[in-house]
């Protein structure tokens, strides 16, 4: 590539892109074992027979923080619904390929969709707590679990895990919309936990929010990946930068002639690489800000 | 036309008259309406406000003397018919409500004339109810002339009306709540049950309440269903019976004067206890309702 | 806490079900039971309907039935031409129409056009009161009220009498007239005022060549509407009407609607089975297909105005 040849490291030049966290990173993530805990094969999604995502492949490892970036439309949020079976409750969305989960094809015939979202949790763009206390909202999971003992327990260890504790441990029975908005963000992170998932997959997470907020919740990202597996969408380059151990680019193929737009991925890899050494020229101008 | 351009701050004065005679031909067509009510409830009350005393309220239907006429099977007959209603129409309205909001594929050619087919029933005459129950229930079925088959009747005349109030309440809740339910591993039943209708409920409440004081000011199906009108005993469940609004047309029927005053006095109830129905509804409303 | 084994394909999670969640099924059975009922209520009108009409026609022919003017089904000789009630029904309903149609409209013209939004605010709900009074009530009202005040101003009706019930029903008709209406006018989008406005239009001609015209299929429906409660209405022409069934064109005259011979009929005692038992059912299908016609019309026009602004 000519172009990355002649500019003496270019594409660090992305507006806020800190040099010490890429190098600080790339040697976390080459020091890290790499688990498989998700092997995505082929997988094509589309909506009444129209592709909108195709043909992606990666593997998703465990403990890592993995980011999906790209334009709006490229099919990221698309992407991570799959992992927790989300599309299905959109009646004219079909997915072929497979997601193997621990041996098992997500997508397999005998897999019960509700099974797999005990284990897979999601956190949503806007923040979504339910009409109800601070309380009842972390423990609807268990409760619908039918884990009925030691629920207290449960929902101050998962409030503690999701760094909300402190602020709300003498209101739990206060109503949760009487929350400010990266409270509430982190109310239903502590929602998920209660559950006691693997994998946490956050859709924008932080997009909602202020700045602060949003620095919370990354803060924590990098305490929750300790015993969790994270997968998140976002817009956000340095945020993906910052929190993310994988990083993959998502692009749209447009198809003049049928008027189409589909998703796909371009490049996966170790973040410090898709922002300083990308592979893909689509990826390079991507990172660089020339489009997206 | 005129080369002098009219003063700026006049328009043409039989503009102005023909507008002034159209407001005050709107102002007719509201206030026409508000007079007939006002004239309607002054001269109710003074035609009946004579007769209201407690032997109305405690004494029977006595067709050879008004003076000591009452009111008492009519009053507890649509006091019974209530509670039936209540117990028949909500059930089956939000079941139904449930199942088309949450469960039916709009697709499908059946629910779609499903919800046509609810849509014509609320249009039906409510004779035409009368006339359903009399073949079915009580010839048909042989149940006779008995609050029951009112009952059911008035169940199925005001069910399309829960069914619309019902819905309503159910699509208001936001579908992020849904979404979250789902992403933490809830069942479909679980997510309606727990999540959905306690927050639709107060929208159902109202409604049900409303659709019941419609119910109550019925009397064409009644008179076919056989709310007889010479009832001296109070109403049972498989006994004959007689309703308010019965009660007040056999009065009407009669030639004697005095039988007049008595139908007054008996609107007078039956306006009562539609007043406290809603406005019993309006502060349900009021003070549930969530504003998303 | 978390996952279990480190190792990818390692030991498989078990992520079936325990058993065929069946506890699912058995509640959406339950749900789509209840939504049966709905459909059985249809199936059972036209049921109840046809099977005794089928059999009257047996007997009459249907000829006689729509062409007779002579309704006299108790009569020795007994006589089933239907247009006397027929006659009924139209008079009644026209009458209403003359209140409800332009009044309906008026209002619904003053509060979406005129109206500040506090007035509009509790007139809106002050109507609605209007629509939740019992029809007999309105009955009521009509006999011993509205019938006494005609007289009075030398209009020479007779104690039941069309005009009257009719009259009536129509004041007791307009909320229903102006609800829809005002909803449709409340739909048509500003930009099309505003222009019309920017253009030195007065509110009068803003509100009949622009607001009334873009609104009228939300209009007209809730006029076919109305006619179609008129028609299936029976309290008030029961009780205000009369109960002769006869062909005349003055509305002081007393008349008998299809409703009120229905009603009058099933208060009686009539012998199930016999002909004069069966005419409740050839009536009331008459009066059914009529209604739901124009409920199929008023439901065509009801989606064609949300279709064109939302």
């Amino acid at each position: 590539m000519p172009d990355m040849e002649s500019a003496p490291a270019a594409p660090a030049t992305i507006a806020g892109l800190d040099e010490k966290i890429l190098t600080e990173r790339r040697e976390a993530v080459s020091r890290t074992r790499r688990d498989v805990l998700f092997d995505v094969d082929g997988l094509t999604v589309s909506y009444a027979d129209v592709p909108a995502l195709k043909n992606v492949s990666l593997e998703i490892y465990k403990n890592f923080v993995t980011a999906f970036i790209g334009p709006s439309g490229c099919g990221k949020s698309t992407f991570i619904r799959c992992f927790n079976r989300m599309n299905d409750l959109i009646p004219t969305a079909s997915v072929e390929g497979k997601i193997l989960y621990h041996g098992t094809d997500l997508y397999g015939h005998e897999v019960d969709s509700v099974e797999v979202r005990k284990r897979i949790g999601m956190v949503f763009q806007k923040p979504n707590p339910f009409p109800k206390s601070i309380y009842d909202n972390v423990a609807f999971g268990p409760r619908i679990l039918g884990w009925k003992k030691e629920l207290d327990d449960r929902v101050e260890r998962a409030l503690r895990n999701a760094a909300l504790w402190d602020e709300v441990k003498n209101r739990l029975k206060s109503s949760a919309y009487g929350l400010s908005g990266g409270q509430q963000q982190r109310l239903c992170i502590a929602r998920c936990l209660a559950v006691e998932p693997d994998v946490l997959l956050m859709d924008e997470p932080a997009s909602a929010l202020d700045p602060i907020s949003t620095t919370a919740i990354e803060d924590l990202m990098h305490t929750l990946k300790r015993d969790y597996t994270i997968v998140i969408v976002t817009h956000n380059m340095q945020q993906a930068a910052r929190v993310a151990d994988m990083t993959a680019f998502f692009s749209v193929e447009v198809d003049e002639e049928q008027d189409r737009r589909t998703g796909i991925l371009v490049e996966y890899d170790e973040t410090p690489t898709i922002f300083t050494n990308p592979g893909d020229k689509r990826t390079e101008d991507y990172v660089t800000g020339r489009f997206g | 036309m005129s080369t002098i351009p009219a003063p700026l701050g006049q328009r043409p004065r039989g503009d102005k008259v023909r507008g002034t005679i159209f407001y005050v031909l709107l102002l007719i067509s509201v206030a026409v309406g508000f007079i007939v009510l006002f004239t309607l409830i002054v001269d109710v009350v003074q035609k009946g406000i004579g007769y209201i005393d407690p032997l109305f309220f405690t004494e029977p239907n006595n067709p050879t003397n008004p003076q000591e006429a009452g009111a008492k099977p009519a009053i507890l007959g649509t006091i019974y018919l209530m509670v039936l209603l209540l117990m028949f129409v909500v059930p089956i309205g939000v079941g139904t409500a449930i199942y088309l909001e949450e469960y039916a594929d709009r697709e499908r050619w059946y629910n779609r004339l499903l919800e046509l087919n609810i849509q014509n029933l609320a249009a039906v005459p409510s004779i035409v109810y009368g006339i359903l129950g009399l073949a079915f229930l009580v010839r048909g079925l042989g149940l006779g002339r008995v609050l029951l088959a009112g009952a059911l009747i008035l169940t199925l005349l005001v069910l399309p009306t829960v069914i619309v109030a019902s819905r309503e309440a159910i699509r208001s809740v936001p579908d992020s709540i849904r979404q979250g339910a789902y992403a933490l591993g809830a069942t479909q039943w679980q997510v309606v049950r727990r999540q959905v209708l306690p927050a639709a409920i107060p929208g159902i409440a109202t409604g049900s309440i409303l659709a019941l004081a419609r119910a109550i000011g019925e009397t064409a199906p009644l008179l076919l269903v056989g709310a007889l009108t010479y009832v001296t005993v109070d109403p049972s469940l498989l006994g004959s019976f007689t309703a308010l609004p019965v009660q007040i047309y056999q009065w009407i029927a009669r030639p004697q004067e005095e039988f007049r005053y008595l139908a007054a006095a008996g609107i007078m109830v039956l306006l009562a206890i539609l007043l406290t129905m809603n406005a019993f509804a309006i502060w349900l409303r009021n003070r549930y309702q969530r504003r998303w | 806490m978390a996952a279990q084994d480190t190792t990818a394909g390692a030991q498989p999670i078990r992520l079936r079900a325990k058993g065929r969640r069946w506890g699912e099924d058995v509640v959406k059975g339950l749900l789509a039971l209840c939504a049966l009922v709905s459909v059985a209520t249809t199936i059972g009108i036209i049921i109840a309907l046809l099977e005794p009409s089928i059999e009257f026609f047996r007997e009459v022919s249907i000829v006689d039935f729509f062409s007779g003017e002579r309704w006299a089904p108790l009569f020795e000789p007994a006589s089933f031409g239907v247009r006397p009630l027929l006659a009924g029904t139209f008079a009644v309903t026209f009458w209403a129409c003359v209140v409800a149609l332009p009044l309906g409209l008026g209002a619904a013209v003053y509060l979406s056009e005129y109206a500040r939004p506090r007035v509009r605010n509790t007139l809106k709900p002050a109507l609605e009161v209007l629509a939740g009074i019992p029809t007999v009530v309105f009955g009521f009202f009509a006999l011993t009220f509205f019938t006494p005040l005609l007289q009075d101003f030398g209009i020479g009706v007779g104690i039941f009498n069309v005009l009257s019930a009719g009259l009536v029903m129509g004041v007791m008709l307009i909320p229903t007239v102006a609800s829809i209406s005002e909803d449709a006018m409340a739909a048509v989008p500003r930009e099309l005022r505003d222009g019309a406005f920017g253009l030195g239009a007065s509110k009068l001609q803003v509100a009949t060549r622009i607001v009334i015209p873009a609104a009228v299929s939300g209009i007209v429906a809730s006029y076919v509407l109305a006619i179609s409660r008129a028609v299936g209405e029976t309290m008030i022409v029961l009780i205000a009407a009369g109960g002769i069934a006869q062909l005349t064109a003055d509305p002081r005259e007393p008349a008998q609607t299809m409703t009120a011979f229905i009603g009058a009929t099933g208060l009686g005692d009539v012998p199930t089975g016999s002909l004069e038992y069966k005419t409740i059912f050839a009536v009331g299908l008459s009066l059914f297909v009529i209604t739901f016609f124009m409920n199929i019309i008023s439901i065509r026009l009801v989606r064609k105005y949300r279709e064109i602004y939302e």
